[in-house]
């Protein structure tokens, strides 16, 4: 990867900041207050911070509920855990390095396993890398509401559990584990969601549980008015539904109150996590940037000796490493090494454009380094990142190429590598890969039988014959389970033609109709 | 920014979690643990135990991708390819390092997981419980233990707490001090104060002074009203010793294999007492004319062979038992071993034997058969006893799988299986 200037010369006469390995909680303090000077003089904008010394058990604790500091209680976060602890054990993973919360404070995770050079890596990294990540992006702003994040958090936990104790475990696992298949169904990807906070959620939570019987009631009035249903075209929901957990909460016919603030809970959860899923690469690319940064500034400035600089380069180039695909430990590709390569490079493309860069980048080149790549960091995610920034010299470096892998046939096909007629294509290619949209399949509520059987349809479309795998018809099961009535699941391919691909209970099996 | 050590708290958050998801799959774990247990050895009774269970039981589904389609990849480290080149497709999971699922702890079919000791025994002996138990409850003996409770302002000069005594000996001192040191102060400020010549005559101030000076002296360093004792209550302690007698055949007919079947159901005898006594002592008496008692190792490996007389050990477990382990002290249970084998005669001189003197003092008395061929006579002379006995249970084995459900055979819950122990008890099979 880059390398970068260990200048001795530029060593200033200031005093190394410590020179052994341990950390103490004054070292913590005073490595903070030098990056943090340094942070402050690029401009980072963060929340404030807050840092938890944890042991490796709680990491692994910490892990198994995806980074959520209070999780309510539900098996799959045990499973988690048991497979993070066995593979821990059996030193086929190490542990990250940290955890960092989306939240007002931004709580840092460091682990007291890690060397004095490792929590200044981990701060420069997490609070002042990610933190100003979550701070400025517009995802995050959209999306999530890092002030009401834990008190909401805390709220779902009190309010599972109290449902726990009212209705048992197993019902409330069984409708936990409904909401939890259909979790990535349940954003709305192009309206903004209501900010979500604790002191109106549980003023709010009364009041809902009445309202929302009051509309679901009207829905499924029992004496229809006849010249609208019979009409035959008129469908329900008018327009098909991308948000399938928010249609369930909003419309289910027999859920009781409870479990309808469940789906909300585990929606709202999903909701948090939304922007992180489309951010990857450039929020880990963002934060490398900076810890790289900062900690060479660190060492410019004499805070910290060489030995440090030492440790904390090998630390960094594995963390940046990217195995070719031929590799044994290739498993796609890092988000940590294409991130932080590409804002290198945009800041590279800043300050020493070549004739290529001027071509490519004429709106970049020989602009202020820090505010152009401050713009990409707050305006775009991973998908317009890559389309927008992957530069010819990082496809070069990573020697990236494009192949078509068609199922039908036997071999794959090299579509593009990194000259001057594929950087276009593969640069296109690899956005389309973070396109969230091409990630995970695009399924619709698509019609509810409102005179009839009460039945739910959802719309499947099918892009490049990539077909449902075959854990559909169990997500089905919870679909019914959580709908009541009977669901159905539809293909539509590309040429607008429709059949039946699944339908949960498995009767009546010839209806192809939507 | 705020540093917080969160070390010291909550460590094991997860646990909820983890005993949520062993509850659910309890039974795949329950089925695992059955097909594992034969292959356990004597001496990982304590130990955490590896368990595996199908991943697709497990898996959380959701709607996604599957396989196969049309699809633009892009992969870094290209070596020698061209535009237009076409390459094999690789095997399934082989470049496909991506579609690892995500959700499986290792391997694609199997998710493996550690059981502690712990966890793996309440499984495992879920659902049992030792026979008699409740009966025996009333009669087990009591006996008291001191334990610590706080203190107190009386007792014996040994119980002392010196640390508590001295700290209320100083929070005494400075109560009783201070008031006093403030006036002493005062007054010394106001002798000060005077011009120097009226300082002689000011007799009166003077006389204050020193009489505060000899209060503040006498103020005793310790008084017997800072005394704190350490505070004992008793506290009865039923008796949790229990012996477990291993009764086994080792004449010639008996071979290493029938043996080590023998063993495993003496092992999960043992684990199972190990998990209501605190202490459970076992001895081992072999057999085959002539019975002794033995070591573990002497027990299971040495080879020693001869004719059958079953009553020998008997006999001997008898005589142990009078002299080391009174019933009144001790909750007896015994478990035997066999193929079946013995004189005729010797049979029903054990009926006798375990009829007078033994069942009436032990708490169970379990009988295994290790034999494929037809019962022999020392089994129906148990037999006989299930009808003026409910301690002993007789049962027949006949090969290794058969151990764990017959071991669950035996102690399965009253309640939950009573059809099965009345099959038990009419001896049938």
């Amino acid at each position: 990867m880059s390398k970068k200037r260990l200048k001795s010369e530029k060593v200033s006469a200031s005093k190394p900041i410590s020179r052994g390995a341990d950390w103490t909680y004054d070292l913590i303090n005073q490595y903070y207050a030098a990056i943090e000077d340094i942070a402050n003089d690029f401009g980072l904008d963060t929340y404030p911070n807050q840092l938890e010394i944890i042991s490796a058990e709680q990491m692994i604790d910490a892990y198994a509920s995806a980074g959520m500091p209070i999780g309510y209680n539900h098996w799959s976060f045990g499973k988690h855990f048991i497979s993070n602890e066995q593979s821990y054990r059996r030193g086929q993973m190490g542990l990250a390095y940290e955890i960092v919360i989306n939240s007002d404070p931004c709580i840092a995770y460091l682990m007291e396993e890690n060397s004095m050079m490792m929590q200044a890596l981990v701060i420069a990294h997490a609070c002042f890398g990610h933190n100003s990540f979550f701070k400025g992006n517009y995802l995050f702003k959209t999306w999530t509401d890092a002030e009401a994040i834990i008190d909401y958090l805390v709220f779902a936990k009190t309010y599972i559990s109290d449902c726990e104790q009212k209705y048992g475990v197993d019902e409330v696992e069984s409708i936990l584990d409904s909401c939890h298949a259909l979790m990535n169904c349940g954003v709305d990807r192009y309206k903004r969601p209501s900010p979500i906070s604790m002191r109106e959620e549980k003023q709010r939570q009364k009041d809902r549980e009445q309202y929302l019987q009051s509309q679901v009631n009207e829905l499924w009035n029992t004496l229809p008015e006849k010249s609208q249903s019979k009409d035959g075209k008129t469908r329900f929901p008018r327009e098909p539904q991308e948000n399938i957990l928010y249609f369930i909460e909003k419309n289910a016919p027999l859920m009781k109150s409870w479990q309808r603030e469940i789906v909300r809970i585990v929606r709202k959860i999903g909701q948090y996590f939304y922007p992180q899923r489309q951010t990857q690469v450039m929020n880990e690319g963002w934060a490398c940037f900076w810890h790289y940064t900062i900690l060479n500034e660190l060492y410019d400035r004499g805070h910290v000796t060489e030995g440090f600089m030492i440790e904390f380069l090998q630390s960094h180039t594995n963390v940046v490493a990217q195995p070719d695909f031929d590799s044994p430990y290739f498993n796609g590709i890092n988000p940590y090494a294409l991130g932080f390569n590409m804002m290198i490079d945009i800041r590279r493309i800043c300050e020493k454009p070549t004739e290529e860069d001027k071509k490519w980048f004429p709106e970049l080149a020989g602009t202020p380094w820090n505010e152009s790549l401050t713009f990409a960091m707050r305006n775009f995610k991973d998908e317009s990142f890559i389309a927008q920034y992957l530069s010819p010299k990082v496809i070069r470096d990573f020697k990236l190429f494009a192949l078509n892998d068609d199922a039908g046939l036997n071999e794959l096909n090299i579509t593009a590598i990194h000259n001057d007629v594929g950087y276009q294509e593969i640069r296109d290619n690899l956005s389309m890969q973070y396109n969230i949209s091409m990630k995970e399949p695009n399924i619709e509520v698509y019609d509810v039988d409102i005179g009839g059987d009460r039945s739910l349809t959802l719309r499947h479309i099918t892009a490049s014959n990539i077909n449902l795998d075959e854990t559909t018809s169990e997500v089905m099961k919870h679909l019914h389970k959580l709908w009541g009535f009977p669901v159905k699941l539809i293909s539509e391919d590309a040429n607008g033609e429709q059949y039946l691909l699944n339908q949960c209970p498995l009767e009546e099996a010839t209806d192809t109709n939507g | 920014m705020q540093i917080i050590d969160r070390r010291l708290n909550q460590k094991n958050k997860s646990t909820v979690n983890r005993q949520r998801f062993i509850r659910r799959y309890r039974s795949q774990i329950k089925k695992s643990i059955a097909d594992q247990i034969i292959n356990r050895g004597i001496t990982d009774v304590d130990k955490n135990e590896s368990i595996s269970i199908p991943s697709k039981d497990i898996r959380e589904p959701s709607f996604r991708h599957g396989q196969g389609g049309k699809r633009n990849r892009v992969f870094p480290g290209n070596k020698a390819f061209s535009v237009g080149d076409k390459i094999p497709r690789p095997k399934q999971g082989e470049e496909q390092a991506g579609k690892r699922a995500s959700d499986s702890g290792e391997g694609d079919d199997e998710f493996m997981f550690e059981l502690s000791g712990d966890e793996y025994m309440n499984i495992l002996f879920e659902d049992l419980e030792l026979p008699n138990l409740q009966k025996n409850q009333l009669k087990k003996l009591i006996n008291y233990k001191n334990i610590r409770s706080g203190f107190n302002t009386d007792g014996t000069p040994s119980n002392i707490d010196i640390v508590r005594s001295l700290k209320g000996s100083l929070a005494r001192r400075i109560a009783i001090k201070s008031p006093l040191k403030k006036q002493l102060q005062k007054l010394e400020q106001a002798l000060q104060q005077l011009p120097s010549e009226e300082r002689v005559q000011s007799k009166r101030l003077d006389d204050e002074i020193s009489v505060l000076k000899r209060r503040i002296k006498r103020i005793p360093y310790i008084d017997s009203f800072d005394l704190r004792y350490k505070h004992f209550t008793k506290l009865p302690q039923p008796t949790t010793n229990a012996v477990m007698f291993c009764l086994m055949d080792v004449s010639g007919s008996m071979d290493q294999e029938t043996k080590e079947i023998a063993k495993r159901f003496y092992i999960l005898l043992y684990m199972f007492l190990k998990r209501s006594y605190k202490d459970v002592d076992v001895v081992y008496i072999r057999h085959h004319t002539h019975a002794k008692e033995v070591d573990e190792h002497e027990f299971f490996y040495s080879q020693e062979t001869g004719g059958t007389i079953v009553s020998s050990a008997l006999i001997l477990m008898e005589e142990i038992l009078a002299d080391r382990y009174h019933p009144e002290d001790w909750n007896v249970y015994a478990a035997q071993a066999s193929d079946g084998d013995n004189w005729d005669t010797d049979s029903l001189k054990c009926r006798n034997l375990m009829g007078t003197s033994i069942l009436p003092r032990i708490r169970y008395f379990a009988y295994v058969e290790i034999t494929e061929r037809e019962p022999q006579t020392l089994w129906y002379e148990y037999q006989s006893l299930l009808e003026n006995f409910d301690n002993i249970a007789i049962k027949k084995i006949t090969q290794q799988s058969d151990i764990y459900p017959i071991f669950r055979a035996f102690f399965e819950k009253q309640g939950i299986n009573s059809k099965f122990n009345s099959r038990l008890k009419s001896g049938g099979f």
